[in-house]
Protein backbone atom coordinates (compact mmCIF):
# COMPACT_ATOMS: atom_id res chain seq x y z
CA UNK A 1 0.00 0.00 0.00
CA UNK A 2 2.12 3.02 -0.97
CA UNK A 3 1.64 6.18 1.11
CA UNK A 4 1.41 9.55 -0.99
CA UNK A 5 2.26 12.84 0.59
CA UNK A 6 0.56 15.41 -1.74
CA UNK A 7 1.38 19.06 -0.57
CA UNK A 8 -0.83 21.50 -2.57
CA UNK A 9 -2.24 24.84 -0.94
CA UNK A 10 -4.76 25.41 -3.35
CA UNK A 11 -7.68 23.07 -1.88
CA UNK A 12 -8.89 22.75 -6.10
CA UNK A 13 -5.69 21.13 -6.58
CA UNK A 14 -5.18 18.99 -3.71
CA UNK A 15 -8.16 17.61 -3.90
CA UNK A 16 -7.85 16.37 -8.03
CA UNK A 17 -4.43 15.25 -7.42
CA UNK A 18 -6.08 13.00 -4.40
CA UNK A 19 -8.43 11.91 -6.42
CA UNK A 20 -6.15 10.95 -9.29
CA UNK A 21 -3.82 9.47 -6.83
CA UNK A 22 -6.76 7.08 -4.88
CA UNK A 23 -7.26 5.41 -8.68
CA UNK A 24 -3.97 3.84 -7.90
CA UNK A 25 -4.05 0.31 -6.34
CA UNK A 26 -4.19 0.41 -2.28
CA UNK A 27 -3.14 4.14 -2.52
CA UNK A 28 -3.33 5.82 0.92
CA UNK A 29 -3.25 9.75 0.35
CA UNK A 30 -2.10 11.62 2.67
CA UNK A 31 -2.78 15.91 2.06
CA UNK A 32 -0.68 18.37 3.52
CA UNK A 33 -1.37 22.78 2.45
CA UNK A 34 2.10 23.91 2.63
CA UNK A 35 6.12 22.53 3.32
CA UNK A 36 5.70 22.81 6.71
CA UNK A 37 2.41 20.97 7.17
CA UNK A 38 4.44 18.56 5.15
CA UNK A 39 7.35 17.97 7.13
CA UNK A 40 5.03 17.49 9.94
CA UNK A 41 3.34 14.65 8.49
CA UNK A 42 7.01 13.23 7.43
CA UNK A 43 7.80 13.37 10.81
CA UNK A 44 4.71 11.58 11.92
CA UNK A 45 6.25 8.10 11.98
CA UNK A 46 4.29 7.00 8.65
CA UNK A 47 6.45 5.77 5.51
CA UNK A 48 5.80 7.98 2.79
CA UNK A 49 6.16 6.91 -0.51
CA UNK A 50 5.97 9.48 -2.76
CA UNK A 51 6.04 13.47 -2.33
CA UNK A 52 3.52 15.26 -4.91
CA UNK A 53 4.70 19.17 -4.10
CA UNK A 54 3.49 22.17 -5.66
CA UNK A 55 6.45 24.74 -5.93
CA UNK A 56 4.53 28.26 -5.09
CA UNK A 57 2.76 27.63 -1.13
CA UNK A 58 2.72 29.58 1.55
CA UNK A 59 4.94 29.11 4.82
CA UNK A 60 7.34 26.99 3.52
CA UNK A 61 7.51 26.16 -0.59
CA UNK A 62 8.19 23.32 -2.47
CA UNK A 63 11.61 23.79 -3.55
CA UNK A 64 12.62 24.54 0.26
CA UNK A 65 10.81 21.21 1.36
CA UNK A 66 13.02 19.02 -1.16
CA UNK A 67 15.87 20.63 -0.19
CA UNK A 68 15.11 20.05 3.83
CA UNK A 69 13.67 16.30 2.57
CA UNK A 70 17.54 15.39 0.61
CA UNK A 71 19.12 17.13 3.52
CA UNK A 72 17.16 14.63 5.92
CA UNK A 73 18.84 10.75 6.22
CA UNK A 74 15.62 9.60 6.87
CA UNK A 75 14.11 10.35 4.22
CA UNK A 76 16.60 11.63 1.20
CA UNK A 77 15.65 8.59 -0.59
CA UNK A 78 12.04 8.94 -1.01
CA UNK A 79 11.12 10.19 -4.88
CA UNK A 80 9.83 13.91 -5.20
CA UNK A 81 7.48 14.84 -8.20
CA UNK A 82 7.13 18.58 -8.37
CA UNK A 83 3.79 20.24 -9.52
CA UNK A 84 4.06 23.68 -10.75
CA UNK A 85 2.28 26.34 -12.55
CA UNK A 86 6.27 27.50 -13.63
CA UNK A 87 6.61 25.90 -16.80
CA UNK A 88 9.96 27.28 -17.95
CA UNK A 89 13.18 25.17 -18.98
CA UNK A 90 15.41 27.23 -16.43
CA UNK A 91 12.21 26.03 -13.32
CA UNK A 92 12.38 22.71 -14.20
CA UNK A 93 16.36 22.27 -13.97
CA UNK A 94 16.20 24.67 -11.03
CA UNK A 95 13.53 22.06 -9.05
CA UNK A 96 16.04 19.17 -10.52
CA UNK A 97 19.31 19.97 -9.32
CA UNK A 98 17.87 20.83 -5.73
CA UNK A 99 16.47 17.15 -6.02
CA UNK A 100 13.31 16.64 -7.68
CA UNK A 101 12.91 13.20 -9.53
CA UNK A 102 10.27 14.77 -11.41
CA UNK A 103 8.86 17.73 -12.72
CA UNK A 104 5.10 18.29 -14.13
CA UNK A 105 3.78 21.88 -15.15
CA UNK A 106 0.25 22.61 -14.80
CA UNK A 107 -2.54 22.11 -16.20
CA UNK A 108 -1.62 18.54 -15.51
CA UNK A 109 -2.33 15.68 -17.06
CA UNK A 110 -3.79 13.20 -15.09
CA UNK A 111 -2.71 10.34 -16.89
CA UNK A 112 0.68 11.68 -17.12
CA UNK A 113 0.80 12.59 -13.54
CA UNK A 114 -0.46 8.69 -13.13
CA UNK A 115 2.28 7.55 -15.03
CA UNK A 116 5.03 9.39 -13.78
CA UNK A 117 3.59 8.37 -10.16
CA UNK A 118 3.70 4.82 -10.85
CA UNK A 119 7.24 4.73 -12.20
CA UNK A 120 8.73 5.86 -9.34
CA UNK A 121 6.68 3.71 -7.39
CA UNK A 122 8.05 0.39 -9.28
CA UNK A 123 4.88 0.20 -10.29
CA UNK A 124 5.49 0.46 -14.58
CA UNK B 1 21.11 -103.15 -65.32
CA UNK B 2 16.86 -102.01 -65.87
CA UNK B 3 16.33 -100.96 -62.39
CA UNK B 4 19.21 -98.73 -62.80
CA UNK B 5 18.12 -97.39 -65.56
CA UNK B 6 14.51 -96.83 -63.94
CA UNK B 7 16.16 -95.20 -60.87
CA UNK B 8 17.92 -92.75 -63.29
CA UNK B 9 15.37 -91.99 -65.58
CA UNK B 10 13.08 -91.39 -62.13
CA UNK B 11 16.11 -89.04 -60.89
CA UNK B 12 16.50 -87.07 -63.94
CA UNK B 13 12.28 -86.52 -64.06
CA UNK B 14 13.44 -85.75 -59.76
CA UNK B 15 15.98 -83.30 -61.27
CA UNK B 16 13.99 -81.92 -63.70
CA UNK B 17 10.93 -81.35 -61.37
CA UNK B 18 13.12 -79.88 -58.83
CA UNK B 19 14.39 -77.64 -61.49
CA UNK B 20 11.48 -76.53 -62.43
CA UNK B 21 9.96 -76.06 -58.78
CA UNK B 22 13.32 -73.85 -58.22
CA UNK B 23 12.30 -71.81 -61.40
CA UNK B 24 8.85 -71.39 -60.38
CA UNK B 25 9.65 -70.69 -56.95
CA UNK B 26 12.10 -67.93 -58.30
CA UNK B 27 9.49 -66.81 -60.76
CA UNK B 28 6.78 -66.44 -57.52
CA UNK B 29 9.74 -64.31 -55.78
CA UNK B 30 10.34 -62.12 -58.29
CA UNK B 31 6.32 -61.76 -58.84
CA UNK B 32 6.18 -61.11 -55.07
CA UNK B 33 8.99 -58.83 -54.82
CA UNK B 34 6.88 -56.87 -57.69
CA UNK B 35 3.71 -56.81 -55.67
CA UNK B 36 5.33 -55.68 -53.10
CA UNK B 37 7.14 -52.96 -54.81
CA UNK B 38 3.45 -51.93 -56.27
CA UNK B 39 1.94 -52.27 -52.65
CA UNK B 40 4.43 -50.12 -50.98
CA UNK B 41 4.16 -47.67 -54.32
CA UNK B 42 0.67 -47.59 -53.72
CA UNK B 43 0.75 -47.18 -50.37
CA UNK B 44 3.02 -44.42 -50.97
CA UNK B 45 0.87 -42.58 -53.08
CA UNK B 46 -2.06 -43.16 -50.55
CA UNK B 47 -0.39 -41.58 -47.57
CA UNK B 48 0.95 -38.76 -49.80
CA UNK B 49 -2.23 -38.34 -51.09
CA UNK B 50 -3.58 -38.16 -47.67
CA UNK B 51 -0.50 -35.99 -46.03
CA UNK B 52 -1.29 -33.70 -49.01
CA UNK B 53 -5.06 -33.24 -48.01
CA UNK B 54 -3.84 -32.80 -44.37
CA UNK B 55 -1.36 -30.04 -45.48
CA UNK B 56 -3.84 -28.10 -47.25
CA UNK B 57 -6.44 -28.21 -43.75
CA UNK B 58 -3.96 -26.99 -41.87
CA UNK B 59 -3.25 -24.45 -44.23
CA UNK B 60 -6.45 -23.27 -44.11
CA UNK B 61 -7.06 -23.43 -40.19
CA UNK B 62 -3.64 -21.51 -40.64
CA UNK B 63 -5.29 -19.34 -43.20
CA UNK B 64 -8.22 -18.74 -40.60
CA UNK B 65 -5.90 -18.81 -37.33
CA UNK B 66 -4.33 -15.99 -38.89
CA UNK B 67 -6.86 -14.12 -40.39
CA UNK B 68 -8.59 -14.63 -36.69
CA UNK B 69 -5.07 -13.33 -34.94
CA UNK B 70 -5.33 -10.21 -37.36
CA UNK B 71 -8.84 -9.52 -36.29
CA UNK B 72 -8.50 -9.76 -32.46
CA UNK B 73 -5.14 -7.88 -32.81
CA UNK B 74 -7.42 -5.31 -34.72
CA UNK B 75 -9.90 -5.42 -31.77
CA UNK B 76 -7.25 -5.47 -29.29
CA UNK B 77 -5.84 -2.14 -31.06
CA UNK B 78 -8.96 -0.60 -30.65
CA UNK B 79 -9.95 -1.85 -27.25
CA UNK B 80 -6.28 -0.38 -26.10
CA UNK B 81 -7.79 2.69 -28.06
CA UNK B 82 -10.80 2.93 -26.61
CA UNK B 83 -9.27 2.08 -23.48
CA UNK B 84 -7.10 4.99 -23.04
CA UNK B 85 -10.23 7.12 -24.26
CA UNK B 86 -12.06 5.74 -20.78
CA UNK B 87 -8.90 6.93 -19.15
CA UNK B 88 -8.89 10.13 -20.55
CA UNK B 89 -12.84 11.10 -20.16
CA UNK B 90 -12.68 9.27 -16.66
CA UNK B 91 -9.90 11.44 -15.94
CA UNK B 92 -11.61 14.67 -17.52
CA UNK B 93 -15.24 13.67 -15.84
CA UNK B 94 -12.80 13.78 -12.36
CA UNK B 95 -11.91 17.13 -13.51
CA UNK B 96 -15.07 18.51 -13.91
CA UNK B 97 -16.34 16.65 -10.68
CA UNK B 98 -13.60 18.46 -8.55
CA UNK B 99 -14.29 20.94 -9.79
CA UNK B 100 -17.95 21.77 -9.57
CA UNK B 101 -17.40 19.85 -6.22
CA UNK B 102 -14.90 23.05 -4.88
CA UNK B 103 -17.16 26.17 -6.78
CA UNK B 104 -20.33 24.49 -4.74
CA UNK B 105 -18.40 23.96 -1.56
CA UNK B 106 -18.75 27.67 -0.09
CA UNK B 107 -21.64 30.06 0.22
CA UNK B 108 -18.52 32.52 1.17
CA UNK B 109 -18.61 34.96 -2.01
CA UNK B 110 -15.01 35.81 -1.72
CA UNK B 111 -14.22 32.18 -0.97
CA UNK B 112 -15.63 30.94 -4.35
CA UNK B 113 -14.36 33.58 -6.53
CA UNK B 114 -10.50 32.46 -5.48
CA UNK B 115 -11.78 28.77 -6.07
CA UNK B 116 -12.94 30.39 -9.55
CA UNK B 117 -9.63 31.46 -10.46
CA UNK B 118 -7.59 28.13 -8.86
CA UNK B 119 -9.60 26.68 -11.45
CA UNK B 120 -8.49 28.70 -14.01
CA UNK B 121 -5.04 28.73 -13.28
CA UNK B 122 -4.63 25.27 -12.19
CA UNK B 123 -7.15 23.25 -14.26
CA UNK B 124 -6.84 25.25 -17.25
CA UNK B 125 -3.73 27.27 -17.41
CA UNK B 126 -4.08 30.36 -17.37
CA UNK B 127 -2.01 32.92 -16.77
CA UNK B 128 -3.39 36.39 -16.60
CA UNK B 129 -7.10 36.92 -16.72
CA UNK B 130 -10.16 38.58 -14.93
CA UNK B 131 -13.58 37.54 -13.23
CA UNK B 132 -15.70 40.67 -14.28
CA UNK B 133 -19.04 41.01 -12.93
CA UNK B 134 -22.22 43.25 -14.46
CA UNK B 135 -23.22 45.80 -12.54
CA UNK B 136 -27.06 46.06 -12.72
CA UNK B 137 -27.01 49.52 -12.30
CA UNK B 138 -24.20 50.95 -15.16
CA UNK B 139 -25.35 48.24 -17.23
CA UNK B 140 -21.16 47.70 -16.99
CA UNK B 141 -18.79 44.90 -16.77
CA UNK B 142 -16.38 45.67 -13.72
CA UNK B 143 -13.07 43.59 -12.59
CA UNK B 144 -14.15 41.62 -9.52
CA UNK B 145 -10.85 39.61 -9.28
CA UNK B 146 -7.90 39.47 -11.65
CA UNK B 147 -4.92 37.22 -11.80
CA UNK B 148 -0.84 37.96 -13.41
CA UNK B 149 -2.30 41.83 -14.24
CA UNK B 150 -2.89 44.57 -11.87
CA UNK B 151 -6.81 44.79 -12.00
CA UNK B 152 -6.62 48.55 -12.06
CA UNK B 153 -5.33 48.02 -15.58
CA UNK B 154 -8.55 46.60 -16.36
CA UNK B 155 -10.94 49.00 -17.60
CA UNK B 156 -15.13 48.87 -16.77
CA UNK B 157 -16.22 47.66 -19.65
CA UNK B 158 -20.39 48.28 -21.56
CA UNK B 159 -22.69 46.06 -22.50
CA UNK B 160 -22.22 45.13 -26.52
CA UNK B 161 -19.01 47.03 -26.56
CA UNK B 162 -16.05 45.13 -28.01
CA UNK B 163 -15.18 41.46 -27.65
CA UNK B 164 -15.58 41.24 -23.95
CA UNK B 165 -19.12 43.37 -24.31
CA UNK B 166 -20.26 41.28 -26.87
CA UNK B 167 -19.75 38.14 -25.12
CA UNK B 168 -21.43 39.27 -21.83
CA UNK B 169 -24.33 40.95 -24.12
CA UNK B 170 -24.62 37.85 -26.60
CA UNK B 171 -23.99 35.00 -23.94
CA UNK B 172 -21.83 33.47 -26.36
CA UNK B 173 -18.22 32.59 -25.66
CA UNK B 174 -15.61 33.68 -27.41
CA UNK B 175 -12.12 32.28 -29.07
CA UNK B 176 -9.19 33.77 -30.75
CA UNK B 177 -7.70 31.81 -33.43
CA UNK B 178 -4.94 30.84 -31.39
CA UNK B 179 -3.33 30.82 -28.22
CA UNK B 180 0.02 32.49 -29.11
CA UNK B 181 1.02 33.92 -25.98
CA UNK B 182 1.35 37.76 -26.39
CA UNK B 183 3.99 40.05 -25.31
CA UNK B 184 1.32 42.66 -24.41
CA UNK B 185 -1.89 42.59 -22.83
CA UNK B 186 -4.67 44.32 -24.42
CA UNK B 187 -7.54 44.42 -22.05
CA UNK B 188 -9.61 44.93 -25.04
CA UNK B 189 -8.93 41.69 -26.99
CA UNK B 190 -8.39 38.51 -24.71
CA UNK B 191 -7.81 35.07 -25.89
CA UNK B 192 -10.90 33.65 -24.23
CA UNK B 193 -13.78 35.64 -23.24
CA UNK B 194 -16.60 33.35 -21.25
CA UNK B 195 -20.02 34.37 -20.28
CA UNK B 196 -20.98 33.27 -16.77
CA UNK B 197 -24.79 32.67 -17.15
CA UNK B 198 -27.58 31.20 -15.29
CA UNK B 199 -29.65 30.21 -17.78
CA UNK B 200 -29.88 32.31 -20.57
CA UNK B 201 -29.19 35.34 -17.82
CA UNK B 202 -25.02 36.78 -17.73
CA UNK B 203 -24.46 38.05 -14.50
CA UNK B 204 -20.48 38.31 -15.65
CA UNK B 205 -17.46 37.11 -17.79
CA UNK B 206 -14.03 35.01 -17.17
CA UNK B 207 -11.45 37.05 -19.45
CA UNK B 208 -8.08 35.54 -20.28
CA UNK B 209 -5.68 37.15 -21.49
CA UNK B 210 -2.59 34.70 -21.39
CA UNK B 211 -1.71 31.28 -20.72
CA UNK B 212 1.06 29.46 -18.92
CA UNK B 213 4.21 29.11 -21.36
CA UNK B 214 3.57 25.48 -21.73
CA UNK B 215 -0.36 25.61 -22.49
CA UNK B 216 0.14 25.28 -26.39
CA UNK B 217 -3.73 24.54 -27.62
CA UNK B 218 -7.09 23.61 -25.98
CA UNK B 219 -7.65 20.48 -24.78
CA UNK B 220 -11.43 18.76 -25.20
CA UNK B 221 -11.77 18.98 -21.44
CA UNK B 222 -10.76 23.04 -21.13
CA UNK B 223 -13.96 23.33 -23.57
CA UNK B 224 -16.17 21.03 -20.74
CA UNK B 225 -14.47 23.28 -18.31
CA UNK B 226 -15.81 26.55 -19.92
CA UNK B 227 -19.21 24.89 -19.74
CA UNK B 228 -18.72 24.52 -16.57
CA UNK B 229 -17.60 27.57 -15.76
CA UNK B 230 -19.84 29.43 -17.39
CA UNK B 231 -22.63 27.45 -15.50
CA UNK B 232 -21.46 26.52 -12.34
CA UNK B 233 -19.11 29.68 -10.88
CA UNK B 234 -22.02 31.68 -12.13
CA UNK B 235 -24.32 30.09 -9.79
CA UNK B 236 -21.93 29.80 -6.90
CA UNK B 237 -21.09 33.16 -7.45
CA UNK B 238 -24.76 34.83 -7.80
CA UNK B 239 -25.80 32.75 -4.66
CA UNK B 240 -22.86 33.26 -2.36
CA UNK B 241 -23.03 37.37 -3.10
CA UNK B 242 -26.80 36.99 -2.69
CA UNK B 243 -25.79 35.24 0.93
CA UNK B 244 -23.61 37.34 1.82
CA UNK B 245 -25.51 39.95 1.46
CA UNK B 246 -27.96 38.63 3.19
CA UNK B 247 -26.17 37.57 6.17
CA UNK B 248 -24.73 41.18 6.06
CA UNK B 249 -28.25 42.67 5.79
CA UNK B 250 -29.35 40.27 8.62
CA UNK B 251 -26.84 41.54 11.81
CA UNK B 252 -27.55 44.70 10.62
CA UNK B 253 -31.13 44.04 11.30
CA UNK B 254 -30.19 42.05 14.50
CA UNK B 255 -28.16 45.20 15.71
CA UNK B 256 -30.87 47.46 15.45
CA UNK B 257 -33.18 44.78 16.91
CA UNK B 258 -30.86 44.88 19.47
CA UNK B 259 -30.42 48.33 20.34
CA UNK B 260 -34.18 48.47 20.31
CA UNK B 261 -34.05 46.15 22.48
CA UNK B 262 -31.73 48.12 24.55
CA UNK B 263 -33.56 49.72 27.72
CA UNK B 264 -33.70 53.30 27.63
CA UNK B 265 -30.79 54.97 30.27
CA UNK B 266 -32.07 57.55 32.60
Amino acid sequence: MPNILVVEDSPTMRQLISFAMRRLPNANVIEATDGVDALKKLSEGRKIDIILADINMPVMDGLKLVSLVRGNPEYKDIPIIIITTEGAEEDRRRAMEIGANAFLAKPIQTQELLNTVKKHLGLL
Amino acid sequence: MKKAEEFLSIFKKGEEFTKSLLKENERLRYRIAQLEEALRQSTNEARIKLYEEKIQILEEELRSLKERFREVEEENKNFAQRYIEVEEENNNLANLYVASYQLHSTLDYSEVIKIVIEIIINLIGAEKFAVMIIDEKTNELVPEAAEGINIDEIPRIHLGEGIIGRVAKEGESYFADSLLHPEEIDPYNPLVCIPLKIKEHVIGVIVIYSFLIQKRAFSNVDYELFNLLAGHAATAIFSSRLYTQSERKLTTIQSFLDLLKEKPKR
